[in-house]
């Protein structure tokens, strides 16, 4: 059994320790907002914050978070930057399928925490890993910025 | 801990029956519609319900991939029902005849046709709903129909200022005939069709609740790996499953079509599992297949004529007398689609029953096969739709593959299964857009214009073997491989297009835009190397050459006044292409700069006319998706293969655009005024040529094989 905090819940998961946070998540906890898209961090779509850090959950092991407090997008609107960020997404209509976009908005959702109103070359840099396959990569640039500028 | 987490559509159905009273009455026969769909009006009830609580569901009979129709089709019924759009929500339709393609008879979404099919069916919908709940209103009123009108939800009589909700009516109307003489409104009194709508489906898919078919869980169902033949068309000869058997949670292995399925507690327990497999595969031809041959082939098949596709004049007596000519040969590669979201499929197989759950875009088919394989009759087998994530055709097999493979498990297991695809599998799962080389002979005369044009392709049929063929294949010539090319609209008096279509074992299919992507790019690149040849100005040049009457020539012009052309910009340079496709006309300019031989897009200015435009925002967001999925393609895409074996796996070697290499990208859209036509792929194919044509004008070379990165 290993333990974590799962959006200010305590969770119990009897999984083998190698086993990636991002099917833990899934298959374990059945919060489905996280998504599979590569497996081996290439493409950002399973991106949770890890003690308030962007980490890409397919590569992070069970084993990683015991102890630790894990956000998922289906807690990242209880945050400031979340919040701004989610409201900026609707406001842009960012999304196409949606599938990337819980990873675009956890990575955005790190970006404004640590940089309230980021330039564009930090929005680059903290966006370049998460990939979108239907191109709505302007929208999601316009809409960091506008999150960036939100009271 | 334990989450409850039941699907979406039970919360659904759940959540309906609670607010009962679904007063359009939402009832369907599984036969019998065949009266209505002669007489072109579409009962309300299989796209409405209106609750007594004024909410309204639209059942959207088309699958949402990304390109809005979750709102687009949506507004079509609301804007003739004059709802209130606030109150709108949608779900996605069951398989039923009454909600087959207007046009292709079949449940199936793509060929860019869902509002160009469903325009004058959802509005009719919307409007014979409209007079239902009026008609209701006025009988209940004891007042002539004709002084009672709708408005935002409610019916209103003029006289007395009594006014009712659409919820407080729709049981009466719902016993009211449908109405045969429904009548539309003039476009003049559109009040949501062609004003920019956000899109219903945000919210969920920005809070991680949207449902995709990967976030299906059914209680105690496996989730199952297959282990698929490395090389096309391979087959088991034998396989240990001893080590793989001994992975805690694993609960079974099975041989199955296509490999050896893994079922297990989950995913990571399966995939686990399916890595400490050993099989023994029969390898077959496939195991010979080299794509650096099939190129050598191709280029030579190429050299030789092929069966004719269009044929005007004499080409070949016409290159003789010409003044100048230019012979090049094009290559473009196996492209993948790859969707993020790899695919999946859940089949609830229960004894005489079974429920699909899955991203589709071919709901019938994939219905139909699964019968057939699970030895149930169409009607005991429900699809539910999931949202898809992308889908950019591959989620439109005509042979059901990832379905039917689904099915297959559930039928070695004897139960449900959750069949899940890794990214390698996907990416190396074949169903890619064709490889083609093509050869072009032109030359034009001493004015400049073209005298002679020879075009010979060579790829993959796709439309070969499935059931479109006898629609879609004439003479030995399939549509989708010359479409763009035999139909190019420039005036060239001799002009020849011929077509091979070499069969191969590695499988091919629709990818966004089909036989466009890359009949555009060999078209548009030498129409430019024409102009050059002539000495003229690619957009005089091209508007020298197109009909008077064309629609090219509106977004041509439209798109190089809003680009600049003609303006010099230090260490860059601007390309142009023009293209139709699914029968909507786009051209692009591209402006680039090359350093270190790396092409860079700094602005894509984009103009479109795809006739009426519902939602101007929707056609925005997919000209842009469009252009961005054409130029990861032109840049970067190539599925190559070697010993049978598909070099590439992931996004790492299977490079889609990242958010850094991203162009400005500008949408000027053309209000022809035209009926609606395709949007969702008709952006894709003049990218990559107006690219190309970009590096020739700031380097003078040409691009003639994709992809242009590595050449540039």
């Amino acid at each position: 059994m290993i333990s974590f905090r799962i959006n200010g819940m305590k969770a119990d998961v009897s999984a083998s320790p190698d086993t990636p946070l991002l099917w833990v998540l899934r298959d374990h906890l059945r919060l489905t907002g996280t998504k599979y898209g590569c497996g081996i961090a290439l493409c950002g779509a399973c991106t949770v914050h890890l003690d308030g850090e962007a980490v890409r959950s397919c590569v992070t092991p069970l084993s990683a978070a015991a102890g630790r407090d894990v956000i998922t997008i289906e807690g990242i609107g209880e945050i400031d930057a979340g919040k701004k960020v989610q409201a900026a997404w609707i406001e842009m209509d960012v999304p196409q399928c949606g599938y990337c976009q819980s990873g675009q908005i956890m990575s955005a959702a790190s970006l404004l925490k640590k940089h309230p109103h980021p330039t564009d070359a930090q929005i680059s840099e903290a966006m370049e890993g998460n990939l979108c396959r239907c191109g709505t990569y302007n929208r999601i640039r316009a809409a960091i910025k506008m999150a960036g500028s939100a009271e | 801990m334990k989450l409850e987490n039941p699907s979406r559509r039970e919360f659904i159905k759940h959540s309906s029956a609670l607010i009962g009273g679904l007063v359009i009455a939402f009832h369907l026969p599984e036969k019998g519609f065949a009266a209505v769909r002669s007489d072109k009006v579409y009962p309300p009830n299989a796209f409405i319900r209106i609750a007594k609580d004024d909410s309204i569901t639209i059942v959207v009979n088309k699958s949402e991939m990304g390109q809005g129709v979750y709102t687009s089709l949506p507004m079509l019924i609301c804007e003739e029902l004059e709802a209130d759009w606030n109150r709108v929500s949608v779900e996605s339709a069951p398989v039923a005849p009454v909600y087959n393609h207007t046009v292709l008879g079949m449940q199936l979404t793509g060929g860019s046709s869902s509002i160009p099919s469903s325009w004058e069916q959802l509005r009719r919908v919307g409007a014979a709903a409209r007079i239902m709940l009026t008609r209701a209103a006025a009988e209940k009123w004891g007042v002539p129909e004709s002084e009672c009108k709708a408005e935002e939800g409610f019916v209103i009589h003029a006289g007395s200022g009594r006014k009712m909700s659409y919820g407080e009516l729709a049981e009466e109307a719902s016993s009211l005939p449908l109405p045969h003489d429904v009548r539309l409104k003039d476009r003049k009194d559109f009040k949501l069709i062609g004003k920019p709508v956000k899109r219903l489906d945000t919210p969920e898919k920005v809070n991680g609740t949207a449902q995709f078919g990967l976030d299906v869980y059914l209680p105690g169902i496996p989730t199952v790996l297959v282990a698929r033949s490395p090389v096309f068309g391979g087959r088991i000869k034998r396989f240990d499953a001893s080590d793989a058997k001994a992975v805690p949670g694993v609960e079974g292995i099975y041989q199955i079509p296509t490999g050896v399925a893994v079922a297990a507690s989950g995913f990571w327990p399966a995939k686990t599992a399916r890595d400490l497999l050993k099989i023994e595969w029969e390898e077959g031809e496939g195991g010979r297949l080299s794509t650096e041959k099939m190129r050598s082939d191709y280029a030579a098949l190429a050299r030789t004529k092929g069966m004719v596709a269009r044929k005007d004049g004499d080409a070949e007596k016409a290159l003789q007398k010409a003044y100048k000519s230019v012979s090049a040969e094009y290559e473009v590669p196996y492209l993948a689609h790859a969707a993020m979201e790899p695919l999946n499929v859940v089949v609830d197989l229960k004894p005489g029953r079974c429920a699909i759950w899955t991203g589709t875009q071919l709901q019938t088919m994939d219905r139909n096969t699964a019968a057939k394989i699970l030895g149930l009759e169409p009607d005991q087998v429900e699809v539910h739709t999931m949202f898809l994530g992308g889908g950019f055709g591959r989620r439109a097999n005509p042979h059901s593959d990832f379905v039917a493979e689904a099915a297959h498990v559930a039928k070695a297991v004897g139960g449900p299964v959750k069949v899940v695809w890794t990214r390698e599998d996907d990416m190396k799962g074949g169903y890619y857009r064709p490889m083609w080389s093509d050869h072009i002979v032109a030359a034009i005369s001493e004015d400049g214009k073209p005298v002679s044009w020879r075009h010979v392709i060579v790829g993959q049929s796709i439309i070969a073997g499935t059931m479109f063929e006898s629609k879609m294949i004439k003479n030995g010539v399939d549509m989708t491989s010359v479409e763009g090319a035999a139909t190019m609209p420039y005036l060239i008096p001799n002009l020849e297009v011929d077509l091979h279509s070499p069969v191969e074992v590695v499988p091919v299919q629709w990818w966004r835009s089909v036989g466009h992507s890359h009949t555009a790019f060999v078209v548009e690149t030498m129409v430019d190397e024409l102009a050059a040849l002539a000495g003229r100005d690619p957009v005089a040049y091209r508007l020298e050459i197109l009909p008077g009457d064309s629609r090219y020539r509106g977004v041509l012009q439209l798109a190089a006044e809003k680009a600049g052309w003609g303006k010099t910009i230090p260490g860059r340079s601007l390309g142009i292409a023009v293209h139709k496709s699914f029968e909507s006309y786009v051209a692009e300019v591209a402006e680039v700069s090359v350093l270190d031989g790396k092409i860079r897009v700094h602005r894509v200015v984009a103009a479109v006319d795809c006739g009426l435009v519902v939602n101007p925002e929707g056609v925005r967001s997919q000209l842009e998706s469009a252009i961005v999925f054409g130029l990861s393609a032109a840049l970067h895409g190539e599925i190559t293969l070697e010993n049978g074996r598909v070099n590439q796996s992931n996004f790492n070697d299977y490079r889609p655009l990242r958010l850094s290499e991203m162009p400005e990208i500008e949408v000027h859209i053309l209000n022809s005024g035209h009926p609606p036509t395709g949007i969702g792929e008709p952006g894709t194919p003049p990218i990559g040529p107006a690219v190309a044509n970009a590096v020739f004008s700031l380097t003078g070379k040409r691009l003639r094989k994709m992809p242009l990165q590595n050449l540039a």
